[in-house]
């Protein structure tokens, strides 16, 4: 197979808007022929789902929850990154362009990422006529903020519930075209299998989480916007539905799946504290702007924090990294937090934390100062570890947080399959081996509202109008009928171990044995314990309830299949790729110091897979797509 | 510690439903509520028995999908948090607590503690939004908007749609919920030039769903789990009063 990004030519920055120009365009009055089905309702979803429907589409719009409001996308604190240089502090489109590939320690595709920064400044144009309540200046004027891996101000935010904003405008464009009757809106609704007709993407199979129903639905475009598959570790910050599902199935049709083993881990979460833990909480990037990250110099050093004197304490974040210090990227702190720990240095009671102290900050700017900057942050802390964190330092613990793999897509956000599209999270086009903090809620609304309207025009054009094969047709038939196989199977087996006592243990390979640090080893042996797991998942799980009523433990059980099958495939993806890039880190690949080595001779590749099966072993076939540097130089990352 | 639950099962909208009682002895104080009750489903499968269904997704007090009445207060005890963000450490050793759904006509059951509110999206639906086209915004920078106004926008825009405000009224009024979206838009000039369109449409679409009237009673203020003011009850009537009126 040979992969085609189906980049354009030319300089970079002309490359977007001369393609814009050369795309071939529908006529409005054929706009209306076209049915597109989008799934999910998150900010690429729910953006790409309005904007097309306003451009004159027929959409279909799916979501697993009870309204497309609470896509996952609500969750995002932090901000969105747009280059409008509004501090007048030297920012760029190519500036915004250049961290973003560095901070991707080049994984990533020049155009598409230059595309991504040219496009970010609509978004905030866009945001703001919808009434998007970002933060401002006394003057009127809209507020910046920095973030991590860049030096300049170009954050936009509004408050710390910035992808909540986000989301409501693009959920009411939205239901404003559901009102006009140019969107159809079934929320309770899960995608369990695409449908392809003469090589094309023609439909999808849902099932209705209420009732139960099996149904085909039948278009002339699909659009993939669900998410990433952090949940795969069981334990991540992701919301508790999110999944791989439809992403996996679409897979399973044909799909290549790119960078599967590229999945980042945040540095400053709460920590886990037991058995019955159902997710990680994230505390904002921000704290580590005042708070300093040390353990004890001793192991098993169970004294108070506070009584623990200077010269007992490691700041190992300052001395490893004078000049960063404590805001070293994500992937470096998670990856230190890691290393202190296995060596015995840990806290709390499970000994997998480490403390963030602010005793200096207060001591220094005053306890008021303080609370002004991360109040809202110390009370969620204080609510949900039940310590008051101005009284005695935070205990915090790297979680996996965001997935940069995802669907293989080209330029047109268009995967291998013609007419099955991939946007935001589920597509691995933009963030390379490392996403940049404020990255995620620009990539996902410059797929939906700029991106993928334009480039779909140009797919559909080459579609004849009002091509209709009905859902009678074998493909919807049988596809169908698998699905319905699948789910009578999982109730059938009647085991003894729940789905979430499965879920827990695959999560906890996968943590252990593709988490922050991974080494030959553990790999082999995590494939291994993955497929004797999945096949006791197969033989031992119980299912209860029916499948013609609302069951959420049948939809966990059909998703935690699927977990089973994406997490074979990441060790084999982390296994062939001997180099240490961005969140991706080989411990046979790293200095005397620790510190990643990349490999750009062998290793400056899109790894696309290609599935063949399974039986017992996950078949898959590897494709590779070269990453071309025509515009900037590769350099190693260093923050020492 | 010991706690006594007492849940609401009802196999979907059109058949009665009824209290089920479970006796856990495996809480701990750090867990969360729903933790709590993701315990309680472990231990009922394996003594195979039918789990508890209730709604939620994100876990940290955002996502607005979880919504249970817990001893008869939405969200439970805790002021200002979403029952997800209640942790068994507000309880005590011995403790009952018993676990409905939200009851309101307009919010028919599903299963056991799990409503449909699809209402909110169609009040939504007729006309909480600015109706602007992807790609005609004009630049951002050219709509200066004073801080306070801004700031003021935000708070109502916060509103998390879990619907705690319609299972705390005595008459199940959806107001809160409606006003808070119409605040959230007048608060900014963008949302000004359907102002009066907008607030008949969602008021009236309130109504076509079968939520009740609002009487002051200020339970869905206090219930709220990002501190909606019930001042966008005011506005919404008196911009309803207006636009009926010109």
């Amino acid at each position: 197979m040979k992969l085609d990004s189906k980049i354009p030519e030319g300089p970079l920055e002309q490359k977007w808007s001369k393609y814009k120009k050369d795309m071939k365009l529908v006529a409005p009055n054929n706009k209306r022929k076209y049915e597109v089905i989008v799934v999910g309702t998150g900010l690429a979803g729910g953006a790409a789902a309005a904007s097309m429907a306003e451009l004159g589409y027929n959409v279909k719009s799916f979501c697993i929850q009870d309204s497309a409001r609470r896509a996952h996308s609500i969750a995002a604190q932090g901000g969105i990154n747009a280059a409008k240089n509004y501090p007048n502090d030297g920012d760029s489109i190519w500036g915004l362009f250049y961290d973003t590939i560095k901070g991707g320690d080049y994984r990533s595709r020049e155009a598409n990422v230059y595309r991504l920064a040219e496009v970010a400044n609509e978004i905030i144009d866009q945001a703001v006529a919808q009434g998007v309540p970002f933060a401002r200046e006394y003057s009127g004027l809209l507020a910046n903020r920095s973030f991590g891996g860049a030096q300049v101000s170009r954050t936009f935010y509004a408050r710390g519930q910035t992808g909540q904003q986000l989301l409501l405008g693009a959920y009411q464009a939205m239901m404003r075209q559901v009102h006009a009757g140019k969107i159809e809106y079934l929320p309770r609704h899960e995608m369990l299998d695409v449908v392809i007709i003469g090589g094309q993407a023609r439909g999808i199979i849902t099932r209705n989480l209420v009732t139960g129903e099996i149904k085909s639905w039948e278009a002339d475009a699909v659009v993939l916007a669900t998410g990433g598959y952090g949940n795969v570790f069981y334990l991540s910050t992701n919301a508790k539905n999110s999944n791989v599902t439809a992403a996996w199935r679409a897979h399973k049709k044909g799909a290549l799946f790119a960078n599967p083993c590229y999945v980042q881990v945040h540095p400053t979460c709460i920590p886990v504290s037991g058995d019955y833990q159902s997710k990680l909480t994230l505390m904002s990037e921000s704290l580590r702007n005042d708070g300093r990250v040390w353990v004890p110099k001793k192991k098993g050093d169970d004294r108070h924090p506070n009584d623990i004197p200077e010269e007992d304490r490691f700041y190992y974040l300052e001395e490893k990294y004078p000049s960063f210090g404590n805001l070293v990227p994500r992937d470096v702190a998670s990856r230190n937090a890691k290393i202190v720990c296995d060596e015995g240095l840990g806290v709390g009671e499970t000994g997998l934390a480490v403390y963030l102290d602010f005793r200096d900050a207060i001591k220094r700017d005053g306890r008021e100062t303080v609370e002004a900057k991360y109040g809202n942050l110390f009370d969620m802390y204080e609510n949900i570890a039940g310590e008051n964190p101005y009284e005695r330092p935070m205990r915090i613990y790297p979680a996996v947080h965001y997935t940069m793999g995802g669907l293989w897509v080209d330029y047109n956000l268009m995967t291998n399959i013609p007419g099955l599209f991939a946007t935001g999270e589920a597509n691995f086009s933009d963030h390379g081996a490392n996403r940049l903090g404020a990255s995620a809620l620009m990539q996902g609304l410059s797929d939906g509202y700029f991106v993928l309207p334009a480039t779909i025009g140009n797919y559909l054009a080459d579609v004849k109008p009002g091509t209709r094969h009905g859902t009678d047709h074998t493909a919807f038939v049988e596809a169908e009928k698998a699905a319905q196989e699948n789910i009578d199977k999982l109730l059938s087996i009647n085991g003894k171990r729940t789905i979430v006592d499965f879920h827990r243990t695959l999560g906890k390979i996968v943590w252990d044995k593709i988490g922050i640090a991974r080494n030959k080893e553990d790999l082999e042996s995590a494939i291994k314990e993955i497929q004797e797991l999945r096949e006791e998942f197969w033989a031992n799980v119980y299912v209860p309830g029916e499948k013609n009523n609302y069951n959420k433990y049948l939809e966990f059980a059909s998703r935690v299949a699927d977990f089973f099958e994406l997490a074979e495939l990441m060790a084999k993806d982390a296994l062939d790729r001997e180099e240490s890039c961005g969140c991706h880190l080989r411990e046979e690949y790293q200095s005397e110091e620790g510190e990643a080595i990349r490999n750009d001779e062998d290793f400056s590749y899109v790894a696309a897979w290609e599935y063949k099966g399974i039986n017992g072993e996950l078949k898959e076939e590897l494709h590779k797509e070269n990453l071309e540097f025509e515009f900037v130089e590769l350099k190693q990352r260093s923050y020492k | 510690m010991t706690i006594h639950l007492k849940y609401w099962k009802q196999d979907g909208p059109d058949v009665p439903g009824h209290f089920e009682e479970y006796t856990l002895n495996t809480v701990n104080e750090h867990m969360s509520f729903l933790e709590m009750l993701d315990v309680l489903n472990e231990e009922l499968q394996l003594e195979g028995k039918d789990p508890v269904e209730f709604d939620y997704d994100c876990r940290e007090g955002i996502c607005g999908s979880c919504n249970l009445v817990i001893n008869g207060q939405a969200h439970g005890p805790k002021a200002k948090v979403a029952c997800c963000q209640l942790h068994m450490r507000n309880y005590k050793n011995g403790d009952k607590i018993t676990i409905e759904p939200p009851r309101a006509a307009a919010f028919p059951i599903i299963k056991d503690l799990v409503v449909n509110r699809g209402a909110f999206d169609r009040i939504i639906e007729a006309g909480g939004y600015v109706s602007v086209k992807t790609g005609s915004a004009q630049e951002a920078n050219a709509i200066p908007i004073e801080k306070e106004k801004s700031d003021a926008a935000f708070d109502y825009a916060t509103c998390i749609g879990c619907g705690a405000c319609v299972a705390a009224c005595p008459n199940a009024s959806a107001s809160l919920f409606t006003g808070a979206k119409l605040a959230h838009l007048n608060h900014v000039p963008q949302g000004e030039v359907e102002r009066s369109n907008r607030v008949v449409a969602m008021v009236d679409q309130m109504k076509e769903e079968g939520f009740g009237d609002c009487s002051n009673f200020a339970e869905c203020e206090a219930v709220c789990p990002v501190g909606i003011s019930i001042s966008a009850i005011a506005e919404m009537r008196r911009d309803y009063m207006k636009a009926m009126f010109s």
